[in-house]
């Protein structure tokens, strides 16, 4: 019989919330983390409002040895994993270190960091480049020090596929547990909030230009004016079913029951796009029918032509107004690589607590046909959870989480 | 030009360089303490050279910097360096 995957332990690192308590609370009660941009000036720029992390000290969390080779996203994410990591009951030495494995998703590597060593090339010299720009701004810079940090050498990897990417990456993770490894951390942190990473977002021409922080981001809505950008993400332990239950971890969270992941074909074909396909093939992987689905944790674009596209994939499946849909991002941005992660996340935590958060600020427009869940949470057991997410360029991925007690 | 590169000097910038866990090597002599036992690797090494470099106007062989195992050596070896560019300079 092929392992079960499952997640055992949550770190959290989100705009609205640090840590999963936090984060969840604050997710519940519908508060929004959007504002003005406070990490640079924003005025010279068209879009300037984001989903910032405040009050995040790396130094009051990880060794000074650790600060001056890393970029944000990457002290979020050791600090995430230290609080995944804790609340699975994992300590240094409990496992052997080839059994424990990472791979993360990432969007753009270390930006801040790599700015400020390009900005001191061209007005110092190369000699005023910090040695640590060697790797410090790498897309797989957060996998390599998680592993370094945790001992974990077993299998490694680092997937590059937008926010689609924190999905792919709990499905590599999943991958890895299948063929033995009996514990890996996986999810997505991504933290560009400077000028460099906003010009570069800003090319995807799909950031919202708004400056009201409950208009700015409106997915599904007949407002729908694009997104904004955020920094954040989760990073969760997943494991072996069988070896967790055998090393006595004290919560398991919830089965990763099932993945599908597809590519667009080009938008001039005149083909459907690939998202539909995406859930049919995660529903089929975790053997379950439309029915079984309870909610679905939307992708919600917030541009008008692919949030119409998403929600004709969710109805040609489940039928019109056929399932909950809702979109807690509308309370932080769009996380880029740490979408997927932090929806996987919401969705275990949805199941756990028998209620679904809502997708705030939102009037759905009736053409899309979906049953969002808006302005307060709905109570309803939810066994199993459709998650989606989809990455700039074409990546459509789907996750099903499934409750760790079948009814 | 500084006249002499110390101990301090180096403590200064390895901590700027690369960091400092609290209270390891603050307080204690670290002359010749390995620098891998300290937590500096190569590339903790290589970044404190170059701010060696800028900070004291000398150009240091990255062999030197690395193959520098203690502080002491370290410090011999921009002293030496130190002493060139003085005696060039006059």
């Amino acid at each position: 019989m092929t392992a079960r995957a499952v997640v055992t332990g949550i770190g959290v690192t989100a705009p609205n919330g640090l840590g999963t308590a936090a984060y969840w609370a604050a997710t519940l009660r519908g508060e929004s983390a959007i504002r003005p941009v406070s990490r640079f000036t924003p005025d010279r720029y068209p879009a300037r409002l984001a989903g910032e992390i405040r009050g995040f000290s790396a130094a009051e969390h990880l060794p000074g040895r650790l600060l001056p080779q890393t970029d944000r996203m990457t002290q979020l994410a050791l600090v995430a994993t230290d609080w995944a990591l804790a609340d699975a009951g994992v300590r240094a030495g409990d496992l052997p270190e080839y059994d424990m494995g990472v791979v993360t998703a990432s969007s753009s590597g270390g930006f801040e960091f790599g700015q400020g060593e390009l900005r001191n090339l061209w007005s110092q010299g190369s000699q005023y480049v910090s040695a640590y720009q060697s790797f410090a701004w790498f897309y797989a810079v957060n996998t390599g020090q998680i592993s370094i940090r945790n001992g974990m050498r077993g299998p490694c990897g680092a997937l590059v596929s937008d926010q689609a990417g924190g999905l792919d990456a709990v499905a590599q993770a999943r991958r890895h547990v299948r063929q033995g490894t009996r514990l890996m951390i996986t999810g997505g942190v991504d933290a560009s909030i400077c000028p460099w990473g906003w010009v570069a977002q800003l090319a995807s021409r799909r950031l919202s230009t708004s400056e009201q922080p409950d208009r700015a981001y409106l997915p599904f809505d007949a407002g729908a004016c694009g997104h904004v950008p955020a920094e954040g993400g989760a990073l969760l332990v997943v494991e072996d079913a069988d070896s967790a239950r055998d090393r006595g971890a004290a919560t398991v969270y919830g089965e990763i029951a099932g993945y599908g992941t597809t590519f667009d074909p080009h938008p001039d074909s005149g083909r459907e796009p690939g998202m539909r396909r995406a859930i049919e093939l995660a529903l089929a992987d975790a053997g379950l029918a439309p029915d079984d689905v309870d909610v679905v944790f939307a992708d919600a674009a917030g541009v008008p032509e692919q949030d119409r596209i998403e929600a004709a994939a969710i109805a040609a499946v489940f039928g019109p107004l056929g399932v909950p849909v809702t979109a807690p991002k509308t309370m932080t941005g769009r996380l880029c690589s740490g979408a997927g992660a932090l929806d996987v996340v919401t969705a275990l935590l949805a199941v756990r607590d028998s209620v679904v958060p809502p997708t705030v600020h939102v009037t759905p427009a009736a053409e899309h046909g979906l049953d969002l869940v808006t302005e307060r949470p709905r109570r309803l057991p939810v066994r199993a959870a459709l998650v989606l997410a989809r990455g700039y360029g074409g990546f459509n991925s789907a996750v099903v989480v499934r409750s760790p007690h079948p009814q | 030009m500084a006249d002499e590169f110390t101990i301090e000097d180096l403590r200064r910038i390895l901590r700027a360089a690369a960091g400092a866990d609290e209270g390891t090597h603050l307080t204690t002599d670290i002359h010749d303490a390995a620098f891998d036992e300290l937590g500096y690797d190569s590339l903790a090494l290589l970044e404190t050279g170059s701010r060696i470099e800028r900070e004291y106007g000398i150009s240091l062989d990255d062999s030197t910097v690395i193959e520098a195992r203690t502080p002491r050596v370290l410090l011999a070896a921009v002293n030496a360096r130190l002493s060139i560019e003085k005696r060039l300079v006059k």
